[in-house]
C-alpha cells in the first residue's frame, strides 16, 4: 500500500511537462489541502472528546494535528521552492496560502508546547481539545485578516493564481490530491497504531512491575446510620 | 445519598483507586482511612465532582448547591477579608439572609474580631476556620471533609468537634483522616484504602 | 438570567477588589506601556510615516494585554481558590465572563493613559481608530482570559501564555491597524466585530472545559 503511494506521487512529477514550478504547483497544493483537512479532523476529534469523554479521541486528535502540523510544515516548504522557482524570491508575503499557512503553523507549534506543559490526563485532553477547536475556527478568520491586510500592509505585486488547467492537467491534479491524502491517511493510522500500542506495551509493563493491591470490598460491610 | 460501584480512577499510568464500592446513607458518616498516598484524597474529589472516574460509577443525591469540601487548601483569597471572602461565596451559593450566617458563623468559629482583616495575614488555623465557615455557609446536605484535623489549631479542633456532634445524623459526612481514633466517637462506618 | 448577571457581577467585583488591595497589576501595566512608547520613539527611523506608528501602537497594546493577562489567574492558584469557585453552584463560564470583564477593565485603564501620551509622541488617533481600540480590546481579553487560565495551570506559563495568544492576536492586529489608517475603516471595524462575536462565543462555552475533569 504504501507502495502504490509512493509510485503514485513519483508518476506525478513525470506527468507534468510543464516548468518546476507548475511540477511543484501538483504536490504544494495538496499538501495544503491534506493540512487543512488533518485540522479539521483533529478539531471534529477534539470536539468528540469533550462530548463524550472518551479518552481514544484525545490521542486521535492528538495525531490529527501532528499530521497537519507536519504537512503545514511541507506546505511552507514546497511553496517557498514554488516562490523561488516563480518569482526568484525565498519568501513573499502576498501569497495569502503562504502567510495563513505560517500563522497556522505557529499555532499550532504552540498547541505542542501547551501539551508538553501539563502532564497527561484529562487536563491535558480538555486544554488540548479547547485549543484545537480554537485553531480550526482561526483558519477562516485569519484568511480574512491576511485578506484586509494586502490592501495596506503588502499590497499584491505578484499575481497569483493557479494555472489553467486543461484536462489532462486537471487529472493529473486530482491523482496527486489523492496520492498525498493517501499518504496523510496511511501516516495518520501509522502514528495512532504506534502511540496505541506504546501506551498498551506501557500498560502491560506496568501491570507486571506492579504487586497486586488487596482492594477491600465493602459489599457485606454497609455502612449504616449513625446510632447506637 | 451516595452510591459508588467498581470507582477506578487512574492518572495517565498510575492507578490511584480500584474496584471500590460502597454506599453512604443519608445521614450516614464515613471514615475513609489509609495511608498517605493511598487514594483518600482523590476519591473525596470524585464524590464532590472535582474529577471524574475512569471507570466505574459514582451517584451522588445532591448537586453543587448541596455540597460543602473542606479541602486541604482553605479555598479563599489571601488579598480579600473574611467578610469578603464569605460575602463572594454566600452570593455564588445564593445563601439567604447571607450577612447575618456570615456573621453567625464568623462569631461561631472565634474569628469575628478578624473579620476585616485580609487572609494573608491569618495563621494557618486561622484560615482553615475560614475555610469551615465556607464550607457550612450554605448548609449542604453533603459534608466532605479531607482531614479536617489536619490543620486546624486546637481551638479550632475543639469547635469542628462540637459542630460535628451537632451535624451528625442530619447531615450526611464523608471525612478522611489519619487518625481515625479522632473521629470514633461519632460512631462511623469506615473505609480503609490501601 | 438575572442569577447569571448577579454571578458575573460578583465574580468581576471580587476581581477589581483583589487588584485594588495589591496594586499588582494595573501600575505594571502602565508603566509597561508608557516605557514602550518611549523605546519606539527610538526604534522608529527619522522619517517613518504615521502609518508605521499605528504598527507600534498595535505591539504595544497586545503587549500591554499580555503583561495583565499574565497575573489575571494568580490569585485564583494561591490557597486552590479556583476549585471552590468551580464546586460553587455558578455557571462556570461566569467565571471566565468576570475575569474576562475585570481584564477590560485594567486594560482600558492602561490606555486611558497610553492612548492620549501616543497622540503627543507620534500621531493623531481618530473615532474609528478608537472604535478599532475598544473591540479589538474585546477580543483580546475574551480570549487571553481563557488561554491564560489554560496557561496558569502549566509549569511554563509566563512563556506559554505569549505564545498561545499571538497567532490568535494577528487578525486583531490587523483590524487594529487597519481601522486607524484605511481610508475605509468601516471594513476593519466590522471584521474585529466578527472576531470578537465568533471568539468570545467560543471562549465562552469552553471555559467550562479547561477547568473541570
Amino acid at each position: 500500500m504504501g507502495l502504490a503511494v509512493v509510485l503514485a506521487l513519483l508518476v506525478v512529477p513525470e506527468d507534468a511537462d510543464q516548468g518546476v514550478s507548475q511540477r511543484i504547483f501538483y504536490i504544494h497544493v495538496p499538501i495544503a489541502l491534506t493540512a487543512y483537512f488533518c485540522f479539521g479532523l483533529g478539531a471534529w476529534k477534539a470536539l468528540r472528546l469533550l462530548w463524550t469523554r472518551e479518552e481514544h479521541f484525545d490521542l486521535e486528535s492528538y495525531v490529527a494535528v501532528h499530521q497537519g502540523t507536519i504537512f503545514g510544515a511541507l506546505t511552507l516548504l514546497t511553496g517557498s521552492i514554488w516562490a523561488k522557482a516563480s518569482w526568484n524570491v525565498w519568501w513573499t508575503w502576498s501569497s495569502r496560502q503562504l502567510v495563513l499557512f505560517l500563522v497556522l503553523f505557529l499555532f499550532y507549534c504552540a498547541y505542542f508546547m501547551l501539551r508538553y506543559s501539563i502532564e497527561e490526563g484529562a487536563r491535558r485532553a480538555r486544554s488540548s481539545a479547547v485549543y484545537a477547536l480554537f485553531g480550526v475556527v482561526l483558519i477562516p478568520i485569519s484568511f480574512l485578516a491576511i485578506r484586509l491586510a494586502q490592501d495596506f500592509v503588502h499590497p499584491v505585486v505578484f499575481n497569483i493564481s493557479g494555472p489553467q488547467m486543461s484536462a489532462s492537467m486537471f487529472a493529473t491534479f486530482c491523482v496527486s490530491w489523492a496520492a498525498v491524502t493517501l499518504l496523510a491517511y496511511v501516516l495518520y493510522r501509522v502514528e495512532l497504531l504506534g502511540k496505541r500500542v506504546d501506551a498498551d506495551l506501557r500498560e502491560l509493563r506496568e501491570t507486571l512491575e506492579r504487586p497486586r493491591p488487596s482492594v477491600p470490598r465493602l459489599d457485606e460491610q454497609m455502612p449504616t446510620g449513625v446510632g447506637s | 445519598m451516595i452510591r459508588a460501584r467498581d470507582l477506578e480512577k487512574r492518572y495517565g499510568r498510575r492507578r490511584v483507586l480500584e474496584g471500590l464500592s460502597f454506599d453512604v446513607p443519608a445521614g450516614g458518616f464515613l471514615v475513609v482511612t489509609g495511608a498517605n498516598g493511598s487514594g483518600k484524597t482523590t476519591l473525596l474529589r470524585l464524590l464532590v465532582g472535582l474529577v471524574a472516574p475512569t471507570r466505574g460509577v459514582v451517584e451522588v443525591e445532591a448537586d453543587r448547591s448541596g455540597i460543602g469540601l473542606l479541602a486541604h487548601e482553605p479555598l479563599v483569597y489571601r488579598e480579600l477579608t473574611a467578610l469578603e471572602n464569605l460575602d463572594l461565596y454566600g452570593r455564588l451559593y445564593r445563601v439567604p439572609e447571607r450577612r447575618e450566617r456570615i456573621g453567625m458563623l464568623l462569631e461561631r468559629f472565634g474569628l469575628w474580631e478578624a473579620r476585616s482583616e485580609p487572609v494573608a495575614t491569618y495563621s494557618r488555623g486561622m484560615s482553615q476556620r475560614l475555610a469551615l465557615c465556607r464550607t457550612l455557609l450554605h448548609d449542604p446536605e453533603l459534608l466532605v471533609l479531607d482531614e479536617p484535623f489536619s490543620a486546624l489549631d486546637e481551638a479550632g479542633a475543639r469547635l469542628l468537634d462540637r459542630e460535628l456532634s451537632e451535624l451528625v445524623g442530619r447531615k450526611t459526612v464523608v471525612a478522611s483522616t489519619h487518625d481515625p481514633a479522632r473521629l470514633a466517637p461519632f460512631a462511623p462506618a469506615e473505609l480503609a484504602l490501601t | 438570567m438575572t442569577a447569571y448577571v448577579a454571578d458575573v457581577a460578583a465574580l468581576a467585583h471580587k476581581d477589581l477588589k483583589v487588584e485594588l488591595r495589591t496594586r499588582d497589576t494595573l501600575p505594571a501595566m502602565l508603566l509597561f506601556v508608557v516605557a514602550t512608547l518611549v523605546v519606539f520613539h527610538f526604534a522608529l527611523p527619522a522619517d517613518a510615516g504615521d502609518d508605521a506608528a499605528y504598527g507600534l501602537l498595535w505591539i504595544a497594546i497586545v503587549f500591554t494585554a499580555l503583561v495583565g493577562l499574565a497575573r489575571a489567574w494568580v490569585p485564583e492558584h494561591e490557597h486552590g481558590v479556583l476549585e471552590g469557585l468551580v464546586l460553587a453552584p455558578c455557571d462556570r463560564s461566569a467565571i471566565w465572563l468576570g475575569k474576562t470583564i475585570a481584564a477590560l477593565a485594567f486594560l482600558a485603564a492602561a490606555q486611558v493613559v497610553a492612548l492620549p501620551a501616543f497622540a503627543l509622541f507620534f500621531a493623531p488617533l481618530d473615532a474609528p481608530a478608537l472604535l478599532g481600540v475598544v473591540l479589538a480590546d474585546l477580543g483580546i481579553c475574551a480570549v487571553g482570559s481563557l488561554l491564560a487560565a489554560m496557561a496558569a495551570a502549566t509549569r511554563s506559563r509566563e512563556v506559554l501564555l505569549p505564545l498561545l495568544l499571538l497567532p490568535l492576536a494577528m487578525p486583531l492586529v490587523v483590524g487594529g491597524v487597519g481601522s486607524a489608517i484605511a481610508p475605509e475603516p468601516g471594513r476593519y471595524l466590522l471584521f474585529l466585530a466578527l472576531y470578537d462575536a465568533v471568539f468570545a462565543v467560543l471562549s465562552w462555552a469552553s471555559f467550562e472545559y479547561v477547568v473541570t475533569e
